[in-house]
């Protein structure tokens, strides 16, 4: 009896340390690992290529924050996660960030325990449909049947669209991105309804890509960005510059391959960014030099555009909004002194 | 015991030597340890989510939910609140669970009853479906129901038609809506005066037997009462009741109601894989009665039909019911793979949707949890209330 009772003041014990948890920062370096939570299987923004090495561009800003934080872009371990399943993920702890296409909404930032980090993709929900039923608009689509995936603000703006168009459909939906594709391949359903970075990358997965097209219209804003968990500013901060110093640095022409050349620039803001001379490293918990980890192994915000989504991709998607605010779109990084 | 030689009454004093005293302190104290660790995780929980600033409340239940749902049995739409989808949920649980333990029910009596049969094409084909069935997971079988069978039927546009406006496609079977005009509840009030008139029949048929040992033809005359009533009161009334057939518009059918193809392959799924179980306890619990029942059957001049009806199946059911309600249960709660198919269960609007969007993770798996064990109580209850009715009553 007495050793039962042990048992259960140890285990009591065991719960009531749980509540005392460290910075994420620390446990990150301490575990010389970072936990980065992506999506399963979106071609350009996360997937595993033929050797097993996760890829994408979600996957490369991971890679940019483990660079920051550890010096190493390659100590990264990343957990799939369905979008049903991911806020839960970050909220418990399981992962330090997620980088997933995931929507910066008011509601998410302010009643899950979640922050979001910026904007890495500047994205639009839309629609693609066979080529053979002959649709030009989304008001052409009256009865049909949509797959959508769950736990997605997709479902949420199918709604709104459609009701305040009045427009009759329903809803097929999968919590894993995948089953929803593969839905709508194989008939299940007329329309394939995502953020159209998505249905892009999907549609280059699809065993006849040219059979589908996908509409003109853009029927949502989709800022899609890293999320951290609240109450933690100091990982909040290296979540939100990492993104800062890669556009920065695209702004500034810096870039992987010219960075240490550049080292030796004249121009105050390439020698404070690449910590020459008033580095942003110490209040932030981290070397001055880790801008110079981020880009010099991860690469700087076009670099990463290029190689995953854009024209050096099979994606080939233009730089549109994501492109640097002084270049059309509106991608801004904040002064970095 | 040391105490052995004192007389057991004269220790008045409450004292840890006393068997009795001893016990309930031992109970107490276990009792209290596991509210005391109970109550520890539970506050210890709501203190770490409020550190994590993650929602505690269950305001949500009257937010709006702002998302659709594809198949509802009661009134829903985008503007409904959680509380509402959680409602779907539950009753779309429940009315697949229901339809599947008819057909699970129905099957494995069959072809529990197949598997004892004399004729060796029967039996063997009886037993290897259920070894086939009961050795493969539930999960692959529901898949295989969903993306082998259902969904390479052909598209809406060359649906496959069958007489009398129905339709099969790969949205599922379409069929023609019932409507209902003036004079429609008398039909189905000649009905329920036929179920009324079959029961009266059906207890007269019983006193009659008794008195004379004549059988009257209850199966018949019930079916003729059932059928015919109604159809004279729908020819009477001037065919009150009419169809709305299914028009290929757009892309989908309109008019018309719809069976989804992952509803279809849910209960399909669930009825095949848990007749196969119910099938296993149907021939075990018929076998386990004496073989000197049937003869004695026999010799009393008894049909091998009726021998079965009147004389095995009663007693075997004392032995089937206990481990048929585990399978009710365990069916029940097998229906929430329906996440991997989309069948909009439970778990996939509630502990999936909401859950995302609400971001109230412990009160929603807390909700869902309490569901489940709810209608298992229940189901149980229900079922102890059945085998006590067919237990041996002791003369």
């Amino acid at each position: 009896m007495r050793s039962i009772l042990k048992c259960l003041i140890a285990v009591a014990m065991a719960c009531t340390a749980s509540s005392a948890w460290s910075a994420t920062i620390d446990n990150v370096k301490k575990n010389g690992m970072l936990t980065c939570g992506t999506n399963s299987a979106t071609a350009g923004f996360s997937l595993p290529n033929n050797e097993g090495k996760w890829t994408g561009f979600v996957v490369d800003y991971c890679r940019a924050v483990a660079a920051a934080v550890l010096g190493d872009a390659q100590k990264v371990k990343f957990i799939p996660l369905t979008p049903k399943d991911r806020f839960t993920a970050l909220q418990s702890g399981e992962i330090d960030i997620l980088a997933h296409n995931a929507t910066w909404t008011s509601s998410r930032d302010t009643s899950l325990g979640i922050l979001f980090a910026g904007t890495y993709f500047y994205d639009g929900q839309g629609f693609m449909v066979r080529q053979a039923d002959n649709v030009t608009s989304a008001k052409g689509l009256d009865g049909a049947s949509i797959c959508v995936t769950q736990g997605t603000t997709t479902e949420l703006n199918l709604a709104d669209y459609f009701r305040s168009q009045s427009i009759k459909y329903t809803t097929v939906g999968f919590a894993d991105e995948e089953a929803v594709v593969k839905a709508y391949e194989e008939g299940r359903c007329d329309v394939l309804s995502a953020d159209t970075s998505t249905l892009n990358a999907s549609r280059l997965r699809m065993a006849k890509p040219g059979d589908s097209v996908v509409l003109p219209e853009l029927i949502s804003k989709e800022p899609l960005g890293p999320a951290v968990r609240q109450g933690d500013d100091q990982w909040f901060n290296v979540a939100k510059w990492t993104l800062y110093v890669m556009v920065a640095a695209e702004e500034l022409g810096v870039t992987s391959k010219n960075i240490d050349a550049m080292k030796s620039s004249d121009n105050p803001n390439i020698r404070r960014l690449l910590g020459v001379e008033g580095g942003i490293g110490k209040d932030i918990g981290l070397g001055d030099n880790w801008p110079v980890q981020v880009i010099k192994q991860v690469g700087n915000y076009g670099e990463v555009f290029d190689r995953n989504v854009g024209k050096d991709s099979p994606l080939k998607m233009e730089r549109g909004m994501n492109a640097l605010w002084n270049k059309g779109g509106i991608q801004y990084a904040p002064p970095i002194r | 015991m040391s105490d052995l030689s004192l007389p057991a009454r004269s220790r008045r004093s409450l004292s840890l030597h006393d068997k009795k005293v001893r016990g309930i302190f031992y109970q107490v104290l276990l009792a209290g340890s596991l509210l005391a660790l109970a109550l520890g995780i539970g506050i210890q929980t709501a203190s770490n989510m409020r550190a994590r600033g993650i929602p505690l409340s269950f305001d949500f239940w009257n937010e709006s939910a702002g998302f659709d749902i594809n198949q509802t049995l009661i009134p829903y739409d985008t503007l409904s609140t959680y509380g509402q989808a959680f409602w779907v949920g539950v009753v779309n649980t429940l009315y697949v669970s229901f339809l599947a333990i008819l057909l699970a029910t129905l099957l494995g009596f069959v072809v529990g009853i197949a598997r004892l049969s004399q004729n060796w094409v029967v039996s063997k084909v009886a037993t290897s479906y259920v070894e086939v069935v009961r050795n493969v997971p539930l999960l692959l079988q529901l898949l295989f129901w969903y993306n082998a069978v259902l969904k390479p039927l052909p598209p809406p546009k060359s649906s496959i038609a069958i007489p009398g406006g129905i339709y099969l496609n790969n949205r599922g079977l379409i069929i023609p809506e019932i409507q209902l005009h003036p004079g429609a509840g008398l039909v189905g009030l000649a009905f329920a005066a036929a179920v009324f008139c079959s029961i009266a029949f059906w207890f007269y048929a019983k006193r009659v037997q008794r008195g004379t040992g004549k059988q009257l033809p209850v199966f018949l005359v019930s079916l003729a009462a059932l059928a015919g009533f109604p159809l004279v009161m729908f020819l009477a009334a001037g065919e009150p009741v009419s169809f709305i057939t299914p028009h290929l518009r757009g892309f989908n059918f309109q008019g018309g109601h719809q069976l989804y193809p992952e509803f279809a392959a849910l209960l399909i799924g669930l009825s095949v894989y848990t007749g196969s179980y119910i099938a296993e306890i149907v021939r075990s619990g018929i076998q386990a009665v004496p073989k000197g029942q049937t003869e004695a059957a026999y010799a009393l001049g008894l049909s091998p039909g009726k021998t079965l009806r009147l004389v095995i199946v009663p007693q075997a059911l004392r032995i089937i019911i206990p481990p048929l309600t585990s399978q009710y249960l365990n069916l029940t709660k097998n229906s929430s793979l329906a996440v991997f198919i989309g069948y909009p269960d439970l778990v996939q609007i509630f502990a999936g949707t909401v859950l995302n969007q609400t971001g109230a993770a412990v009160q929603v798996m807390a909700i869902t949890l309490s569901v489940y064990l709810a209608i298992s109580i229940v189901t149980s209850m229900a079922m102890n209330a059945f085998n006590q009715h067919s237990a041996i009553v002791e003369r």
